[in-house]
């Protein structure tokens, strides 16, 4: 990069350089925290006082944490945690399980929420017909819940992608990283990458959470689910 | 209709209370072989709990539950295997609302009787038919209307040939006019020799098919007999005046039905 670059050369070295390891750990953010998130929010919900207990508690100790001191923590704090991964890729270790712990604990809320408001009767409908309570919930409670949970959890995804650009603070090259090398190595663009930047996570939420929310509002709305 | 010795429900001294409200107080019946049995009485009088007694949704504190001789109560009974041969209709429908009418009918046959899809898939078509509602198989719930509704929850009820079916109710949240059909399927079911424990309002009904009708209040059993008992000498001052406001409020139902009227 000898010459100043303009603004579609920008776009696509972010989108090249960065944009990869941004949707990964995205995604592995969300995944793992979709997993834990889900058995928190079972165990809010089912687990008798004590698993509850634990979970709220783990619940407050997340979000009481800012995200870059998570990443800190898991990148450097604890060494030997990612012994079996190359040494360049233990930061990406680290950011995928702060990112992953703190979305558990914000999804646990969404799914909680999901399974409380599915109608009491639907359960009590499929006891009657006998199935069993872990049936019941297979089968009828927790489709429904995750249904009632897309419209939450497409707005986790906006928070997680978003909150991915904490990642450049342990040197792995994600969009926000390569938006500051452009302009580390070119100070006078340094708005015009900052403005690229933002407008690429911008592409990335705002349409998707909106087009995924309204669908998904709709779709409950004809199946007269939830409060609409 | 021959009925057989065996009784299909017992009901012995049964007992409930939620707190300190005891909602149900010794209440006691039997009911044979393709008999009905019609539970009325006024709101908040037990009779939703008495069902839920029965097939244990809410087991009572004290008393029997006998279903063809089998105690529900009993320590080291299945559960699920017993209220998979109860049937249960319910007030407000409670169909699944994530799936459709012809799944929300063949859901038990496969997760609770074991069935492969394709058999469940007949089985319940079939029952969808009995209630006049196979056109609607690949509708979801909300697509339907109350009337509609009920009649797949019959349906669900229905295909996996239960030894009884208990109705909670299953017109009273129905638009007038939507009542009509259903006490149709259940008078039809009825006379193909249903065992049926119906909680419900409707005076025609009951005197069409009901070999006993039981008026219970405040948990307990205030007066039972046939229904043209309770059509002509019912003893009891309380059900006397209940009778009145039924005769009020829901006096054109026979009409609607076209019931023979046997008593005038």
């Amino acid at each position: 990069m000898s010459n100043t670059p303009d603004i579609f050369t920008i776009f696509f070295y972010i989108l090249t350089a960065g944009l990869p390891a941004t949707l990964a750990l995205t995604a592995l953010g969300l995944l793992l925290g979709f997993f834990l998130g889900l058995t928190l929010a079972l165990m809010r919900v089912y687990g008798g006082i004590e698993l509850n207990w634990l979970a709220s508690g783990y619940e407050k100790l997340l979000r009481g944490i800012p995200l870059l001191v998570l990443i800190f923590i898991f990148t450097f704090g604890i060494p030997g945690l990612f012994w079996y991964l190359e040494p360049l890729e233990r930061p990406i270790g680290g950011v995928v399980l702060a990112l992953a712990l703190r979305s558990a604990a914000y999804q646990s809320q969404i799914f909680r929420g999901a399974i409380l408001s599915v109608h009491p009767g639907q359960m009590e409908a499929a006891r009657a017909l006998g199935m069993s309570r872990f049936q019941s919930f297979r089968h009828i409670v927790f489709p429904q819940a995750l249904r009632l949970s897309v419209p939450g959890w497409s707005n986790e995804y906006a928070v997680v992608i978003k909150d991915s650009s904490f990642a450049y603070a342990v040197g792995i090259i994600e969009m926000t990283k390569a938006a500051l090398r452009i302009s580390a190595n070119f100070p006078e663009i340094w708005a015009l990458s900052m403005g690229v930047v933002a407008i690429l996570y911008f592409i990335f939420t705002f349409p998707v959470t909106k087009l995924i929310g309204e669908r998904q509002t709709k779709k409950l709305k004809d199946l007269g689910m939830g409060g609409g | 209709m021959e009925k057989k010795y065996e009784k299909v429900l017992k009901v012995v001294d049964v007992w409930k209370s939620y707190e300190d409200l005891e909602v149900l107080k010794g209440i006691s019946f039997e009911l044979g072989e393709q008999e009905v049995k019609v539970i009325f009485g006024p709101s908040g009088s037990g009779k939703s709990t008495l069902l839920r007694c029965i097939n244990m949704l809410s087991p009572p504190d004290k008393g029997e539950i006998f279903l063809s001789g089998q105690s529900l109560m009993a320590s080291e009974v299945d559960l699920n295997a017993m209220r998979a041969k109860i049937g249960m209709v319910f007030q407000h429908f409670n169909l699944f609302a994530h799936l459709k009418a012809i799944d929300n009918v063949s859901i038990g046959l496969r997760r609770v009787k074991g069935l492969s899809k394709e058999e469940a898939h007949i089985k319940a078509l079939e029952a969808l038919r009995r209630v006049k509602m196979a056109e609607w198989a690949n509708h979801y719930p909300a697509q339907l209307s109350g009337g509609q509704q009920q009649r797949v929850g019959i349906a669900r009820a229905l295909s996996m040939e239960p030894t009884l079916i208990l109705f909670d109710e299953p017109t009273s949240a129905l638009d007038p006019e939507l009542i009509g059909e259903v006490l149709q399927v259940m008078l039809d079911i009825a006379k193909a020799g249903t065992t049926m424990v119906v909680v419900t309002h409707e005076m025609g009904f009951a005197r069409a098919v009901a070999s006993e009708m039981i008026f219970i209040d405040k948990g307990v059993i205030i007066e039972r007999g046939t229904p043209k008992h309770f059509s002509t000498s019912p003893k009891s001052e309380r059900v006397k005046h209940f009778l009145k406001q039924i005769d009020i409020l829901y006096g054109r139902h026979e009409e609607l039905l076209e019931l023979p009227d046997e008593d005038d």
